[in-house]
């Protein structure tokens, strides 16, 4: 039985073989390779450098007008300007304060409506639609309103932030409890855990990547409502303070600005990766 | 304590799933339930252990819960149900938290449960570290560890490979033989019902009836993988459920 099964294969086999030659050997041709690209550490720095270099080169030898695009030594110095005045320090205070403020303030917020619409039929029904219908409006077209509502100081600008982060905050929270193994709670009322008990120790952590998720999604429209609100009647910030650098033609501090931005932006989603790696630490 | 399910009959919306079951779940005693895919017995243990509630009909209990029991109908889940961000102590914990006993007797039940199913030198690693094997062997750990007066078993060695599936057979007919525990067992594989079962429930495609009891009177320490009177049981089973499973796979879900 086996026997015949087996010269069968090698009949079939060597069949397929002939078409070369008729009892060559052959190595199996590897086919399984690709499609799996990989982080190379150096290739990032490199490339930067490389950027960089290649925008000194241009702008030392004319190839790029200072006033379109100044050197990177001059944006360096720009730079080294702001911190050396205290400047930096200044509009970094007025524009983390109101970042911290409006976008806690709003995730905190968010995080407890997204929890009632998870939880509860009532606000389930009264604030999901309204949520879908408000959280499509870019909140920008908002600062003007909310000018007139809370003044042209800090209030409007908080305020703005706040909006910004408070939809992304609701939408993520309850899409993750939406989301929870209905398994796991089935487990936990099977012993008798109470309401709080689920919630507490199986809704809440389950839904806590996607909360931590859209938290970075929040920090980001949080960061991008900052600068806009700071360019309408802000006197520090570093929005303020690229609005003015692009007012003066002062290109050189305007990239410094941005560069800046660019820098905090970095630092918030470092930070929330930070508390991903130690709030879910228990994750494959 | 045992359970006494009568009339018992359940339908969502339209669909009809069971209809007029009569199970008696006598203390001591492991009570296997087979059936097709989709006859209902998942929901059965539920409706048995008051995750849903019936259509129609009773689920009693008749007599006390043993002494220190604090969840009397205790599941063991298919898909383990552990939670991922809690050790395996964490997770046999979170059952006993709610419950007026003191820390000292937490922790000395949680240590008694380890031991008991041999999982002491794992009690703080996280559930992504082990095997599935493992992953059960902690939730019958946890299901233990609240002193059950019946385990309600669905499906319970179902996501596991057929290797590990042996040899936590092997655990619980070892467990058996120590404590004489109640179950009712839900499965589709009658290898696992005739190596567990004092009796074998089979129910015919959807709706769930009981198309036959099946007593199996041998001791389950002598009813070994390859014994022939086994075999013969699980043949006769079979050919029980061959028509009814060949029907129940051409049913549509939604009919």
């Amino acid at each position: 039985m086996t026997d015949s099964v087996s010269t069968a294969a090698q009949a079939s086999l060597s069949a397929g073989g002939a078409s070369s030659e008729a009892g060559g050997k052959r190595s199996v041709p590897f086919r399984g390779g690709g499609f799996a690209p990989k982080p190379v550490w150096y290739v990032a720095p490199l490339m930067f450098v490389a950027l960089v270099l290649l925008w000194e080169f241009g702008s030392s030898n004319g190839y790029i007008s200072p006033l379109v695009l100044p050197a990177p030594s001059e944006v360096l110095g720009a730079f080294g300007d702001l911190v050396r005045s205290g400047m930096l320090a200044k509009h970094l205070q007025a524009s983390l304060t109101r970042l911290v403020i409006g976008f806690v303030c709003g995730a905190t917020l968010g995080v407890l409506v997204g929890v009632a619409i998870g939880l509860y039929s009532i606000p389930r029904s009264a604030f999901k639609p309204l949520v879908a219908a408000i959280f499509p409006i870019p909140k920008i077209a908002l600062l003007p309103l909310f000018i007139i509502w809370f003044g042209i100081g800090e209030g409007s600008k908080v305020a703005t932030i706040l909006f910004g982060s408070f939809f992304p905050m609701v939408i993520a929270t309850y899409g993750g409890i939406d989301a929870v193994d209905r398994n796991l709670i089935r487990m936990g009322q099977s012993f008798n855990l109470s309401r709080m008990a689920i919630v507490r120790n199986i809704i809440l952590p389950s839904a806590l990547p996607a909360i931590l998720n859209g938290m970075r999604i929040a920090a980001s429209i949080s960061i991008i409502l900052l600068v806009a609100a700071e360019m309408i009647g802000a006197q520090y910030g570093i929005g303020a303070y690229v609005l003015l650098a692009g007012n003066l033609m002062a290109t050189d501090q305007l990239i410094a600005g941005v560069a800046t931005l660019s820098i905090l932006g970095l630092i918030v989603s470092w930070l929330i990766s930070l508390a991903e790696r130690y709030f879910l630490r228990w994750r494959a | 304590m045992d359970l006494e399910i009568r009339n018992l009959s359940h339908h969502y919306d339209k669909l009809e799933v069971l209809r007029d079951i009569n199970i008696t779940i006598p203390s001591g005693q492991v009570v296997c339930v087979v059936g097709p895919s989709g006859c209902g017995k998942s929901t059965l243990i539920r409706l048995i252990g008051g995750l849903e509630q019936p259509a129609a009909g009773e689920i009693n209990q008749i007599g006390e819960p043993p002494q220190g029991s604090l969840n009397p109908l205790t599941y063991i889940f298919q898909d383990f149900a552990l939670l991922p961000w809690r050790t395996v102590e964490g997770n046999i914990s979170l059952v006993l938290e709610g419950h007026p006993i003191s820390r000292e007797e937490v922790a000395s039940r949680i240590a008694n449960v380890l031991e008991r199913t041999r999982l002491s030198d794992f009690a703080n690693v996280y559930p992504k570290q082990l095997s599935g094997g493992m992953k059960q062997r902690v939730a019958i750990a946890r299901a233990l560890a609240v002193n059950p007066a019946v385990l309600l078993m669905d499906e319970p060695l179902s996501a596991l490979d057929s290797q590990t599936r042996e040899l936590l057979m092997d655990d619980l007919v070892s467990l058996w033989e120590r404590e004489q525990f109640t179950a009712c067992y839900i499965t589709h594989n009658l290898n696992e019902a005739v190596r567990l079962g004092h009796r074998v429930v089979v129910l015919s495609r959807r709706p769930g009836e009981i198309r036959e009891t099946v007593d199996i009177d041998i001791p389950l320490s002598e009813r070994k993988v390859d014994s022939p009177e086994l075999a013969r049981t699980q043949t006769k089973l079979w050919e029980m459920m061959r028509e009814e499973a060949l029907t129940a796979d051409r049913q549509l879900a939604d009919a």
